[in-house]
């Protein structure tokens, strides 16, 4: 399936036979090309290395941007509100007056979905990776893990209208008194979302320990149980912790299901049946109205998205650090 | 030697082992099937709420305020502009970066710390990237809110992924094959460019396909950078302004109504097929690159 090349170069350009190089070329492909092409091609080489080089440190300019934009916006809105008031106020109402710029409701919000999901989606997770490493033939992995992949590839837009319209109600059907957008639900359908993501990260992790390590366990007549919860998690459990990082980072950085399932009432509050905002649905709200360039509102969402950058980032940094203790001890 | 040791058999405890096997069994099968039963409720729920309002008139239809006229032709074509220009802008970009990492790079601190930056990016929470574009491509460069804007926001955030699956695709065509073509005289661009990428097309256009069905499914980028909400006009050019899918279904799920609800999950449906086409030519080319490799 090699696709044909257009040949538009001289096959043995005069440069090279001055310079003393015997013009040769080779098929590649069926099609005639030059193999030594001189000066020219000594250029097209460092052109395309080049070339490439500039696109893959394009990735480092985009980081620079994220912070240079954040810093920017975020010390604007530092010279106008103490820090002190923004990380210790506890009540969040930017846009009414008197403004209130504490960011404690946002922060209690957004970890309350987080947790929420991760009481949820890290032991099912686990134990379902549990599962595909050690017990599953090849056929029920080949059936469960695109499923698992369907599950991850589904739009966070689609699990905010599935909480809204599926799992409140089936809530309230239970517990009558809670709010209509309510943590409990936004928390249930972002640990539906990275389910897939602790399963699929903790399995990868449990099926790097060696067989030599499982055998042994197995030949001092331990249970499939056992070979597992003393051996095979705790030898892989750097891994593990890494994917519970990683999918709690992102439920933290979760837009539109928290959005839609959550509520818009920024709120000091660790009850789930309550009405709450987060970091990111706060971003997006105020996206949503006419907040004029430059005013305190606008800059209000880049100091929110700067707090949620740095906490992710942390966070990453820290399950790529212990994915690669990991990796050191078997390999 | 002493034979005066309790004569009392050791107590066996095979049958509670047997047992708590049995239940921790139990458990790994119930909670991988969780999983399973989440996803057929998820599109049963989906399925109940927008099956009657889908028609080819929705397709055709602009955004109405009467539920009942609503369709998604606008946002149709918004996402048809958005993810062909993140296509055209984020797939050359990404392939030739991923080409720079696997086959020229050498180990140095610079290229350690691009791939490591590169790693940290594809965490990056896309309401971050949203901000990024915001600030730098609707205001800074004054592009507004257009589908330019919106394309070039979801450009950066999907070109880790990009990168990091063109990356896979890369090393896992075989070093033989490098050295043959080097043999032969040929340069390392030369390469590159008739052994290297035609061998590892499958495995990149995998990746560039699932990268792209992500971006198709984002919403906040293009909410945060200003997309409109209710447009009754298909985008002409790249500086018009346009909504995209996931848009229309975030507005219509949140208006209050019962009606619009149902065109929501509609909406949803199509979104998932257009979803579902990609996965599966992702997984064919998958498959098929499999079978040529090995």
């Amino acid at each position: 399936m090699l696709p044909r090349q257009k040949e538009t170069e001289p096959s043995a350009p005069p440069a090279s036979v001055a310079q003393g190089v015997l013009p040769f070329s080779v098929r590649v492909n069926g099609t005639r090309r030059s193999a030594v092409s001189g000066a020219m091609g000594r250029g097209r080489e460092a052109l395309a290395r080049w070339v490439c080089f500039v696109c893959a440190f394009l990735s480092v300019a985009t980081t620079a941007g994220i912070i240079f934009v954040l810093s920017e916006e975020t010390i604007g809105f530092f010279q106008q509100v103490s820090p002190i008031a923004f990380f210790t106020g506890t009540e969040w109402a930017p846009l009414f007056a008197p403004a209130r710029f504490g960011v404690l409701p946002l922060l209690c919000g957004t970890f309350l979905v987080a947790v929420g999901a991760g009481l949820f989606a890290l032991p099912v997770g686990l134990l379902s990776a549990i599962y595909l490493s050690e017990y599953a033939s090849p056929r029920v992995r080949g059936i469960v893990k695109p499923m698992l992949e369907i599950l991850a590839g589904i739009p966070t837009v689609v699990y905010g209208y599935f909480g809204v319209f599926f799992v409140t109600p089936l809530l309230r059907r239970f517990f009558p008194n809670i709010d209509v957008f309510n943590a409990a639900s936004g928390a249930i359908v972002v640990g539906i979302m990275i389910l897939p993501l602790v399963s699929s990260l903790c399995e990868d992790a449990l099926s790097a320990v060696p067989r030599a390590l499982r055998e042994g366990g197995y030949g001092l007549g331990s249970t499939k149980m056992e070979v597992s919860t003393k051996i095979v998690v705790p030898a892989a459990l750097s891994g593990i912790m890494a994917s519970f990082i990683l999918a709690l980072s992102r439920a933290i950085g979760e837009t539109m299901a928290v959005t839609l399932a959550a509520g818009a009432t920024p709120k000091l509050t660790l009850n789930p049946a309550e009405s709450i905002q987060t970091m990111t649905a706060y971003i997006v709200q105020v996206s949503l109205g006419d907040t004029p360039v430059g005013s305190l509102g606008y800059q209000t969402i880049f100091a929110v998205g700067m707090t949620l950058f740095v906490i992710t980032l942390a966070m990453n940094i820290l399950a790529a650090r212990l994915v690669k203790r990991f990796r050191n001890v078997y390999q | 030697m002493s034979t005066k040791t309790p004569t009392r058999p050791p107590q066996s405890n095979l049958a509670r082992r047997k047992r708590a096997e049995r239940v921790f069994y139990a458990l790994c099968l119930a909670a991988t099937f969780t999983a399973v039963l989440l996803l057929v409720l998820l599109l049963y729920g989906v399925i109940r709420d927008g099956i009657g309002r889908l028609n080819w008139e929705f397709l055709q239809s602009f955004p109405s305020r009467f539920a009942h006229r609503a369709g998604i032709k606008a946002a149709l074509y918004g996402t048809l502009w958005v993810i062909s220009l993140t296509g055209l802008i984020a797939v050359p970009i990404g392939v030739a970066a991923a080409i720079y990492l696997e086959e020229y790079a050498q180990k140095n601190r610079l290229n350690a710390f691009i791939q490591m930056n590169i790693a940290n990016l594809a965490g990056v929470p896309s309401v971050v990237y949203a901000l990024l574009g915001l600030a730098l491509f609707v205001r800074f460069f004054g592009f507004g809110r257009s589908v330019i804007a919106g394309a070039l926001t979801m450009s950066l955030l999907i070109l880790p992924t990009v990168i990091i699956a063109t990356q896979e695709a890369l090393r896992a065509v075989p070093s033989s094959l490098r050295e043959a073509s080097f043999g032969l005289g040929a340069t390392r661009w030369q390469t590159i460019r008739l052994q290297v990428l035609p061998a590892a097309f499958g495995g990149i256009m995998t990746g560039i396909i699932l990268s792209l069905s992500r971006a198709i499914g984002e919403t906040a980028p293009l909410i945060t950078i200003g997309a409109l909400t209710f447009v009754t006009f298909v985008p002409r050019g790249p500086m018009d302004s346009f909504t995209a899918l996931p848009i229309q279904i975030f507005n219509w799920a949140s208006r209050p109504q019962q009606a619009f609800h149902e065109v929501a999950a509609a909406a949803i449906l199509v979104l998932l097929a257009v979803l579902l086409v990609m996965n599966s030519i992702a997984i064919f080319l998958r498959q098929r690159q499999r079978r040529r490799l090995s």
